[in-house]
This record gives structure tokens, C-alpha cells and sequence, in this order.
């Protein structure tokens, strides 16, 4: 396909998962509501909270870096996206994925959260560097046993393309990746848990202890780009799953329910357990799904 | 308790002692001999607890009196010790040596009567009073009302009612 | 600025915030003046607001969602945990809890304010953004309540920052909050509640009551 029809379909792939990530965040927010017994927010909340904060009239900025922390944050987000391949065997949503792009979005995880770090840094207030402190460090366990998970895949289907492995899960459930691999599947959504940060590791921007961590001191336009960034991070971060673990999808109707279930996973763990302190998630990550990584690639290996 | 009171009264000048209720008593005592007494009663007859410390300000007999209601946890038991001491140079003995919190009390004390603690740490720092430039306002010719009044201004032409005799002009005007 | 009173602002700063000299990584002497190197000292400009259909479809979006300073100053703030239970739930409304100033929108001062907070609260709410909306509630923010003789609390809190919607009782309970809330929302969606903009046009009046009254002033005119 040429390079302008391409461009066009990337922007419009944005717009969806733009939106499906802000009604999700919507349905999510409604179900806890209900489960609490309440009515609980409009569905379109996230939407009128982001117009509001895009409407704020006067922004003030601490320096350059503050200025382009959430820049960062919202180009590692993009930047995830534009790699990803959303729909399975369409020429026309599957972004500018390439042979290598497994590598190139494990780098763009942890780019954003370099830059906001910088930003935060900037910004000058306590909680931000705390929030920031704990957030690299919890990020850094995350990652291990997440890039075991997607090393073990990369074995097991000798490729580093998205889009190869999902095209070698398809033809049924018993094909995907959760049932040939489940030890790396196992690794990998517990250490998904952590990277969506909700309620056992959101130590990183838990409101009652260290008020909201690194964005304290961002606001207005500022915040809006990051809750931009947060709606888009957590669809195309399902997507990813949803492409190495649970056979992809064929269509955007599938891409949604999966999508959605996948998030809920997280959600659904939050509800239950509550938060760990930031010196009990580190160990909790380097043991359990350190050692179920390790075996995942071990099994490969033998 | 009356064993104790008897004890005491054998090493210390105490008077006025009142039973005010059973297992409470309160005791009157000269203000230089109050550091030995209550150091005494700490180490030897189990008063452990400083329950509270305050003052009193007796305008009319130009004195503070000063209250420590010590706890005896074990017994339970508690003894209210007050000395008094003169208005004009209100100094007393600290005793954040024997109980730490005491210091707290002491500051406030010093913001809110101007009773001076020489020697407990940060007895001059403003407690709740942040730059207060008049006499104390818990001292009895502080009129709190008058300095309210000046202080904390009314918007200018705007009139404050009573309400109770507002409310018998509104409902019964002949009366 | 005189020299006397130079002397006299300086007697209240935090050590910290005093003339002091620094030494630098080389080794050489750099005077600090923390209150005008440290802290930013432009005074606010008023923000226009926009006009038309525009200005109407941004406030219906700010009067939907308000994010509210967790930030209690008397004995009402014990009403307002209740407000996010389920049987208030006040997040139906749009309303939400933020723990930052930057980022919340209403300021609401539950109760009695002593000058010592009446000070925190000025530094709050010059911390907030443009639109920002005040809520008072309870007698003592109105005329002084109980309090009205007090040594230490504020009688008219109108004097020091503009107030949006006043809500009467001692305390009033949280229905009465929610019905506040949604008053406030009717007077951002008719464009009447500009009180950040007012209180940057008589800043200077309401700077020198607020200067009358906290007479330790340590602090830069304008805390951004």
C-alpha cells in the first residue's frame, strides 16, 4: 500500500483506539460503581474530564523538560501504536508493523516513562520525585519477566514479527499462544497487572499516599495530553496481549471484546486484593513470575 | 490514696488538699517546690502519665494558677497538683526533662497566657497564633470581642442584629 | 520597598527563605535572595474567556466535571468523605476528588478558618488554574457562625478570595453539599462564576485585606 492511504488508516486507527480507550475507561469505572452499590460516574465522563482539562485557561510552566514530559509520554504511547498490528490479515490496520517490531515496542514501553521522569523531575515537587523513584523501579521488575514471556515467544515461534506470531495462532483456541505456552502466558499477564497499575502495584500514583506521584505538578492542557496517552496506552498495551497470547483478531468487533477482557483482568485483581507497598511488588515480581519466565524459556531451550 | 496524700504531706508543703471524687485528688503547692515533687512522684509512686497541664488566670488575685494532673496507671489514680505563681512575671520551671510532650504544652502555654518556660526547646514558636502582635488572648483583660471587631472588619455600612432581640422587634413590635 | 519594612518582612521568613550565600561547585560565593530568585514574581493576568457557542459548550464540560481539592479547613470537612459513599455518591454528579491543587478546579472551605489556614488556603487557591471556583460552607464562613468574637477565625470570608456559592447551615449535611454542587453547575453554565478573573482584577484589594489580616506575611504577593 502506498505511504498517504497508510498514513490515513494510522490516523484513523488512533481516533478508535483514542475513543474505545475513554469509553472503556467509562465502562470500567461504571462497573465498579455498581459493584459498590452506586451509580457511579456518566460513561462519558472521561471524555467531559478530558474536554475540561483542554479548556483550562491558564497553564505555567516549570521549564523545557516539564513542558516535554508529556510529550514523551504520549510519543512512547503513539509510538507503541504505530508498530502494533491491530487486525489480523488486513492490509489496512496493520500500522507500520515490521519483521522487528516485537523489539522496537519493549523499547517504547519504557520510553515514556523515562521522559515523563525527566518532566516530573522538573516540576520540582516531592511526591513527583518519590512517585517517579517508585515508578522506574516497579517498572524495571515488570519488565523482567515480561521480556522473558516475549523471549520465550520468540523461541517457541523463531520470529520477532507481531504480525507472524499471531498469523501462527490462528485456527482455533488450541492454537494460541495461552495453551501452546501457558507458562510464558502465565509471566506475562502477571506482570501485565503491574504495567496497567492498578490497585496491588499503584503505589506509583496512589492518591492517598503520595498525592497522585509524578503528574502532581501537571494540570490543564498538560494532564489532558497525559490522559490521552493513558487511554490510548491501555488499549494498544491489550493489544499487544491480545496479539501474542490470545490468537490476535479479525476484526475490530473482536479487537473490542478482547480488548476489554483483557483490561478487566487487571481491573478484576484490582477490586480484590489490596495495594502493595513499593518494597513488597519489586520482591513480589522478581519471585513469582521471574521464576515462571525462567521456566517458560527453559522449556523452550531443553 | 489517703496514705499517699499522707506521705506527701510529711516531705511537702502541700494545703487545700479536695477529694474531688474517688480516686481524685488536687493539691495545692508552693511553685519552687513542684519540680522535687513531681520528679518524686514519678520515680517513687508510680504517677507515670502527665494526663494534662494548664492554666488558670485569677485576674482578681493577680496570679496564674498552673494545673498538672498526673496519672497513676497501675493504681489508677490521678493527682492534680496546682501552683500558683504572679501575673506581672509569669515564669515557671519547665519539665520537658520528665516528660517529653510536656514541651507542647509548655509552647502553648507561652502563646496563649505568656507564661515563660526558660529552657524548653522551642517554647518561642508560634503555636496557632502565626505573628500575633497583642497580649495574650487567653489572658482574662484580653477583650476578644473588641479585637475580633477591629480585626476582622465588618464590610463598611453593613449592620450586625441580635437575633433574639431582632426577631421580638419583627414578631412583637408593641411589646 | 523601604528598608524598615525590608526588616520588618524578613523577621517572619523560614530560614531558608532568608538572604543567605550559597558556594558553588567551584567554590565561589553566590548570593540568594530566595523570595525573588526562587519564586516566580509576575503578578496573574486576567484570562478572557471566549465567546459565544464555544464558551458555552467549555463550561457546560467544566460544570460537569468538577474536581475538587481534598483539602479540609474546619470541622466540615467531615462532611465531605461521606459525599463519595454509595449513598451520596456524589460521582454522579461529575464531582471527583483531586489531591493536588494543580489539577482540581473547586475549592471548598468547610468551616471555620483560622488565619494561621487562612493562609494555606490563599496559598491553595493562587495554586489553582484559572477557572477555579470556591465553595463556602457553613454559617462561620459567612458572617463568622460561633466564632463571630473569636480572637482567631475570620468572620466574612468574601473579604479574602472569591466566593462562588455560599451553603448555609452548621454543618449542612451532605445533601445540602450536593445541592451546592449543583448550584455551582448552574452558575457555570450561565458564565457568571469568573470569581479567578475577579480576584485577579481586585487583587490588590483583596491582597491588602488579606495582608490586614495575617500579619506574618512570609510569602510571595502572588503564590503561584
Amino acid at each position: 500500500m502506498n505511504i498517504f492511504p497508510r498514513i490515513v488508516f494510522v490516523l484513523l486507527g488512533l481516533f478508535i483506539v483514542l475513543n474505545w480507550g475513554l469509553i472503556m475507561a467509562g465502562i470500567i469505572r461504571k462497573i465498579i460503581a455498581r459493584l459498590g452499590m452506586r451509580r457511579g460516574i456518566k460513561v462519558f465522563q472521561p471524555y467531559i474530564n478530558l474536554i475540561k482539562n483542554y479548556s483550562i485557561r491558564s497553564q505555567l510552566s516549570h521549564g523545557v523538560m516539564f513542558y516535554l514530559g508529556p510529550v514523551f509520554r504520549l510519543s512512547g504511547g503513539v509510538g507503541i501504536f504505530l508498530f502494533m498490528p491491530l487486525i489480523y490479515g488486513s492490509d489496512y490496520w496493520s500500522n507500520f508493523s515490521f519483521t522487528g517490531d516485537l523489539i522496537l515496542i519493549t523499547y517504547f514501553m519504557f520510553f515514556g516513562m523515562l521522559g515523563m521522569a525527566l518532566g516530573a523531575g522538573e516540576g520540582g515537587h516531592p511526591y513527583s520525585a518519590i512517585g517517579i523513584s517508585r515508578g522506574l523501579a516497579q517498572f524495571t521488575a515488570i519488565e523482567v519477566p515480561m521480556t522473558l514471556a516475549i523471549l520465550s515467544i520468540a523461541i517457541q515461534y523463531q520470529t520477532l514479527s507481531i504480525s507472524e506470531i499471531v498469523a501462527a495462532q490462528q485456527g482455533g483456541i488450541q492454537n494460541w499462544t495461552m495453551v501452546t505456552n501457558p507458562l510464558a502466558t502465565i509471566a506475562a499477564m502477571l506482570s501485565f497487572l503491574g504495567a496497567m497499575g492498578h490497585s496491588p502495584f499503584n503505589v506509583v500514583m496512589a492518591p492517598q499516599e503520595n498525592p497522585v506521584g509524578p503528574p502532581t505538578e501537571y494540570h490543564g492542557t498538560f494532564l489532558g495530553v497525559l490522559q490521552t496517552n493513558r487511554a490510548i496506552l491501555h488499549v494498544i498495551e491489550a493489544v499487544l496481549y491480545m496479539n501474542l497470547f490470545f490468537g490476535g483478531a479479525s476484526n475490530w468487533g473482536v479487537l473490542i471484546i478482547k480488548t476489554f477482557l483483557i483490561y478487566f483482568w487487571s481491573v478484576f485483581v484490582g477490586m480484590v486484593f489490596p495495594r502493595f507497598r513499593v518494597d513488597q511488588s519489586i520482591p513480589w515480581f522478581l519471585k513469582i513470575p521471574l521464576v515462571i519466565g525462567i521456566a517458560a524459556i527453559v522449556v523452550f531451550i531443553i | 490514696m489517703n496514705e499517699l496524700i499522707d506521705h506527701i504531706k510529711a516531705r511537702f508543703p502541700i494545703y487545700d488538699v479536695i477529694e474531688s471524687q474517688p480516686g481524685q485528688i488536687f493539691v495545692s503547692l508552693e511553685a519552687s517546690k513542684l519540680i522535687p515533687m513531681i520528679t518524686s512522684l514519678k520515680t517513687n509512686h508510680g504517677f507515670t502519665v502527665l494526663v494534662i497541664f494548664t492554666a488558670v488566670d485569677w485576674i482578681e488575685d493577680d496570679k496564674f494558677q498552673i494545673t498538672y494532673v498526673l496519672n497513676n496507671p497501675k493504681e489508677k489514680q490521678d493527682l492534680g497538683i496546682r501552683v500558683f505563681i504572679h501575673r506581672d512575671d509569669a515564669t515557671m520551671e519547665s519539665i520537658h526533662h520528665l516528660w517529653k510532650h510536656a514541651a507542647t504544652f509548655q509552647r502553648e502555654l507561652k502563646e496563649m497566657f505568656g507564661i515563660d518556660f526558660p529552657g524548653s526547646p522551642g517554647v518561642d514558636d508560634p503555636f496557632l497564633l502565626e505573628g500575633w502582635d497583642n497580649i495574650p488572648p487567653m489572658r482574662r483583660d484580653f477583650d476578644t470581642k473588641k479585637y475580633s471587631e477591629e480585626t476582622y472588619f465588618p464590610r463598611p455600612g453593613r449592620e450586625t442584629n441580635d437575633p433574639a432581640t431582632f426577631m421580638k422587634q419583627m414578631l412583637y413590635p408593641d411589646d | 520597598m523601604s528598608e524598615k519594612k525590608q526588616t520588618e518582612q524578613d523577621k517572619f521568613l523560614a530560614p531558608e527563605n532568608k538572604k543567605h550565600t550559597v558556594i558553588g561547585p567551584d567554590g565561589e560565593e553566590i548570593q540568594v535572595d530566595p523570595l525573588n530568585d526562587y519564586f516566580c514574581t509576575d503578578l496573574p493576568k486576567v484570562e478572557a474567556p471566549y465567546k459565544g457557542v464555544l464558551e458555552k459548550f467549555l463550561n457546560w464540560a467544566r460544570a460537569e466535571s468538577l474536581w475538587v481539592l481534598s483539602y479540609g479547613t474546619g470541622c466540615g470537612s467531615i462532611e465531605l468523605p461521606p459525599l463519595f459513599s454509595p449513598r451520596f455518591d456524589a460521582y454522579r454528579f461529575g464531582v471527583a476528588m483531586r489531591p493536588t491543587p494543580r489539577q482540581s478546579g473547586v475549592l471548598i472551605i468547610s468551616g471555620y478558618l483560622a488565619v494561621k489556614t487562612l493562609k494555606r488556603v490563599i496559598r491553595s487557591y493562587e495554586q489553582m488554574q484559572n477557572p477555579k471556583y470556591v465553595i463556602a460552607l457553613g454559617s462561620c464562613t459567612i458572617n463568622g457562625g460561633m466564632y463571630w468574637d473569636s480572637y482567631n477565625t475570620i468572620n466574612r470570608l468574601d473579604h479574602y478570595l472569591p466566593v462562588d456559592v455560599y451553603i448555609a447551615g452548621c454543618m449542612p449535611r451532605p445533601e445540602a453539599i450536593l445541592a451546592g454542587f449543583n448550584k455551582l453547575k448552574e452558575r457555570i453554565k450561565s458564565g457568571n462564576a469568573e470569581g479567578a478573573n475577579e480576584y485577579i482584577e481586585k487583587l490588590e484589594w483583596y491582597k491588602a485585606n488579606q495582608k490586614k489580616i495575617i500579619k506574618d506575611w512570609n510569602m510571595p504577593t502572588y503564590n503561584w
